[in-house]
């Protein structure tokens, strides 16, 4: 699967970079401008890390203290708009909350009890328990798990010790099974920012895909931009979501049941002939096989599983036929609901193939980058054990390291033992499922570091935690992006961190040193670096500074305008019917298998997310808990009559296995189908660190006790939990 | 002449509070109040829902009732563009503008006199955008002179559906949305 890198993303030179317009000379400041005197203001480009989208922003320090901060109009991402969450950025960097020294555990793991220590004692620490681990199991024992740009160097330093264990949550608990369905069938992932051209769409459909209370800044203002022009709105879930709200077609869908609506959607098409022939003709493998796959799957039955009326399941299918290939059926990011993710995911990939719309004008492109070298380190040591998340191939697609499979290892020692955990800036508590599973694996552990900006409940449990300065006080790795057009963009300080808070550079390049790896650190400070890369790309380190941004000219994004239709699978084409499948012993077509069901009179429990918050991290930034403090559950109206509940009533949730969430209100709602109820994820910390954000709401994760492994890839499908609801009081 | 207005369209609006909290740091809104805030309203039985999201705020009234029950003349329509504003040093905060607002658009500032939204006049004389406008991501809000019958605004109005909030008051809003 490897060979399905991103080779064939267009890379262009990037010295022939567009030079910066008047906008960007109107930046024109430094940090040591005049926003430190009495009325002067200092603007300083960096780029955003409130969630992982990388929005070029625009800080203002007036009178020495940060006042404000603004999208880049230079930055192709945000158009010069950032989110609630980048707007609301500075409470990140004021939040009281923040951790502040290194800390050392006094007590026992979960006791929230550490002594502050000196950055030397804690990395001493480390370094000594890492040598000891090394030495008594082999630095493959020790395991990373690390979110976004800012683990780029801890990465960095345990590759250089050795170790090949390095995963984030974001492919098996989040767009993994996404990525391998489209793998399976166009041979490219989706991407991120995902390549989809919904700006262009006549016709986008939306399967739980909840743009706009999922904020990611680009893809909400491309919604808005097709929203505004009229483009034709097709939304699938639950819930009445904020986008379904602007549907002209609301699918009140069955939980669970999506892949039977898109397989009769494909029945339809296929049946009725308004797929794209040509197309599938000129690119597609296997069309008459899967075509015939398809036979059963009519409407009428589809609607026995989805509750959707056939008529409506027509009428959609013809609607996407009519404006294709302009229509764009929206592969979705957090895609872990059932367990059969990966097929449903691939079942989306093949709708999208029948439409013609993959290297189409609204619907998706093919992302273009700047050709900015990496930095000529020494090659990285060989480890001698491969990678212990995924055994014997057990799970044959998965092409990213599993989380839940390491913490399987780290459980059961095999196929070896994992003793260290070294977790950047990802509350596992909160992202993985099943709690009780992550705390069995931190009790094998001989050393848990946990590096981040709060103490989330992952800190609570370390050994030892480090403080990182939030992305306003620090450097971080070039960001090249992969998007519609090429640029490069900068995070650099724009002030300093208020306590004895270090960049996550600083922090890996020292523990290297400790370690006795400091060959693998050529440079000193991050700049050196920074400037060396840049510079290598024959490009201006002084524009980048100055402007956040530098942009490439544009290039082509669509096959019409030259981009070549290939397709990295075994037969060159669109797999249709996909032989890697059936070799390794799966459906090669995608086949309908109904969701779990539940104990009667509980309530599947649906998570989601809501736009001034990113995962657990940002609840005790008072800027963005001041939009929201805590989290309520959406309860069907009648449904709460019935129960003789309303809105702003306090109970609590309990799942099938007994687990009891915390106090939560109620949202009465006809918003949303009686047999689910729904939460916006990452509330109810338990974390007494987190002070402005404890026991304020319920965590979904709480509840999600069971999980279904997905058998192509092993992502862990989480919307396999169902409810009752409880009077506050119970225990 | 001219008349500054805001039109906002809640077809492209997604309840993101991107505005407020542009807002707030703009204007140095002490924690715990906003000048702008959401309100989202359904209509229906699941699932054929009708959702609007609006975006609020003063809506700088022609016919202000805040302005007209002022002791001291704190309360007061700016000279150009018909902005409602309230000088500080004039305020002695007795409420009585708090009460008249059928908007509840205003709030008491810690310092003690009667603060909302001002449409961003230190940003609007500058020739920007209120800040709430400028940082939307859906684009969704705009401002503009509605005596013009060229703006952007004015072409909005003349073009798409639109109500004002609580007409029936009287006060003759100057926020307008599209549906």
């Amino acid at each position: 699967m490897n060979a399905l890198s991103r080779r064939r993303f267009l890379r262009i030179s990037a010295t022939s970079v567009i030079a910066a317009g008047a906008g960007a000379r109107a930046l024109g400041a430094f940090r040591d401008g005049p926003g430190n005197h009495p009325g002067g203001i200092r603007r300083t480009p960096t780029f955003c890390d409130l969630c992982f989208w990388k929005c070029g922003a625009i800080a203002s320090v007036r009178d020495g203290r940060l006042w404000k901060i603004e999208g880049n109009p230079l930055d192709p991402l945000c158009q010069g708009r950032l989110c609630p969450r980048g707007t609301g950025g500075i409470g990140a960097h004021s939040d009281p909350d923040r951790l502040r020294a290194p800390l050392l555990r006094t007590h026992e793991r979960g006791e929230e009890k550490w002594k502050e220590v000196t950055w030397e004692e804690a990395l001493e620490f480390i370094a000594a328990k890492m040598k000891g681990i090394a030495a008594s199991h082999g630095p493959e024992a020790m395991a990373l798990f690390s979110h976004g740009i800012g683990g780029t160097f801890l990465k960095h330093t345990l590759k250089a010790y050795g170790t090949p264990n390095i995963a984030a949550p974001s492919f098996a608990q989040c767009r993994g099974p996404r990525d391998v369905g489209f793998r399976l069938t166009f041979g490219e992932d989706v991407g991120s920012p995902e390549r989809t051209d919904i700006a262009n769409a006549e016709c986008l459909v939306l399967i739980g895909s909840h743009l706009g209370e999922n904020m990611h800044n680009t893809q909400v203002q491309e919604f808005a931009t097709a929203v505004g022009r009229g483009a034709r709105l097709i939304v699938v879930d639950p819930r009445l979501s904020v986008a379904a709200s602007k549907a002209h077609h609301y699918l009140p869908i069955k939980p669970g049941t999506d892949l039977a609506l898109i397989l009769a959607w494909m029945q339809v098409i296929v049946t009725e002939k308004r797929y794209d022939i040509d197309y599938v003709s000129q690119h597609g493998f296997g069309f008459e096989a899967f075509a015939a796959s398809l036979v059963d799957y009519t409407p009428e039955w589809a609607y026995a599983e989805t509750g959707i009326d056939p008529e409506t399941i027509r009428a959609t299918a013809r609607e996407m036929a009519r404006y294709r290939p302009a229509t764009l059926v929206h592969p979705g990011r957090h895609v872990n609901w059932n367990g059969d993710d990966a097929q449903r995911s691939r079942a989306i990939a093949l709708l999208n193939a029948l439409l013609g719309s993959w290297g189409r004008k609204g619907g998706f492109y093919q992302p273009v980058t700047m050709d900015v070298p990496a930095y000529p380190y020494p090659p990285f040591p060989v480890p001698k054990k491969a990678k212990v998340d995924n055994p014997g191939h057990k799970y044959p697609f998965a092409h990213e390291t599993l989380t839940t499979g390491i913490r399987e290892a780290t459980i059961s020692g095999a196929p070896y033992p994992i003793k260290g955990w070294m977790v950047y800036a990802t509350n596992l508590l909160q992202a993985l499922p099943n709690e009780a599973e992550t705390l069995r694996a931190i009790q094998a552990l001989d050393l848990l570091v946990v590096v981040d900006v709060v103490p989330s409940e992952m800190a609570a449990w370390a050994d030892v935690v480090l403080p990182e300065s939030t992305y306003l006080e620090r450097h971080d790795d070039l960001n090249p992006e992969y998007f519609r057009e090429p640029f490069l963009a900068l995070r650099q300080p724009v002030v300093d961190a208020p306590h004895d808070q270090k960049p996550n550079w600083w922090i890996a390049r020292q523990l290297a040193e400790k370690l006795g790896l400091g060959a693998f650190y050529p440079w000193k400070h991050i700049e050196e670096y920074l400037e060396h890369r840049v510079s290598a790309a024959g490009l201006d380190y002084a524009a980048l500074k100055r402007d956040g941004i530098l942009r490439g000219p544009a290039q082509p994004i669509y096959w019409a305008d030259g981009v070549p239709a290939e397709f990295d699978t075994p037969s060159r084409k669109i797999e249709f019917y996909s032989t890697q499948l059936e070799k390794a012993g799966f459906d090669p077509v995608p086949r309908y298998t109904p969701p779990v069901s539940g104990p009667p009179g509980s309530f599947r429990l649906l998570f989601g997310r809501a736009p001034m918050h990113s995962f657990s991290r940002t609840h005790t930034n008072r800027l963005l808990a001041g939009l929201m403090d805590e989290n309520v559950v959406w309860i069907n109206e009648a449904v709460a009559a019935r129960q003789g509940l309303k809105s702003g009533d306090i109970i609590r949730l309990r799942n099938q296995d007994g687990a009891l969430s915390n106090r939560i209100a109620v949202k009465a709602t006809e918003r949303i189908r009686p047999d689910c109820v729904y939460l916006v994820h990452g509330f109810g910390h338990t974390a007494r660190g987190l002070r402005h954000a404890f026991g304020k709401g319920a965590s979904d994760a709480r509840l999600i006790t069971r999980y279904r492994t997905d058998p192509l890839m092993g992502g862990t499908a989480m919307n396999v939990n169902f409810v009752t609801l409880e009077s506050a009081e119970a225990v | 002449m001219s008349r500054n207005i805001m039109v906002i369209d809640t077809r492209r609006c997604v309840g993101c509070q991107d505005c407020v909290v542009a807002c707030q740091t703009e204007n140095d809104v002490p924690s715990g109040f906003c000048r702008d805030w959401i309100t989202e309203t359904a209509r229906g039985e699941y699932p054929t829902v009708q959702l609007e999201i609006r975006s609020e705020r003063c809506n700088h009234c022609a016919n202000p009732p805040c302005v007209h029950c002022c002791p001291t003349g704190a309360s007061h329509v700016h000279e150009r563009g018909g902005v409602v504003l309230v000088t500080h040093e004039k305020c002695i905060g007795c409420k009585a503008c708090l009460a008249a607002c059928p908007y509840d658009a205003r709030f008491i500032h810690p310092k003690g006199y009667a603060d909302k939204c001002t449409f961003c006049i230190h940003r609007v004389e500058r020739g920007q955008d209120p800040a709430c406008v400028s940082v939307c991501p859906t684009h969704c809000m705009h401002f503009g002179d509605a005596d013009d019958p060229l703006s952007g605004v004015s072409r909005l109005l003349a073009t798409r559906p639109h109500h004002t909030l609580l007409p029936e008051a009287g006060t003759k809003p100057r926020i307008y949305y599209l549906t």
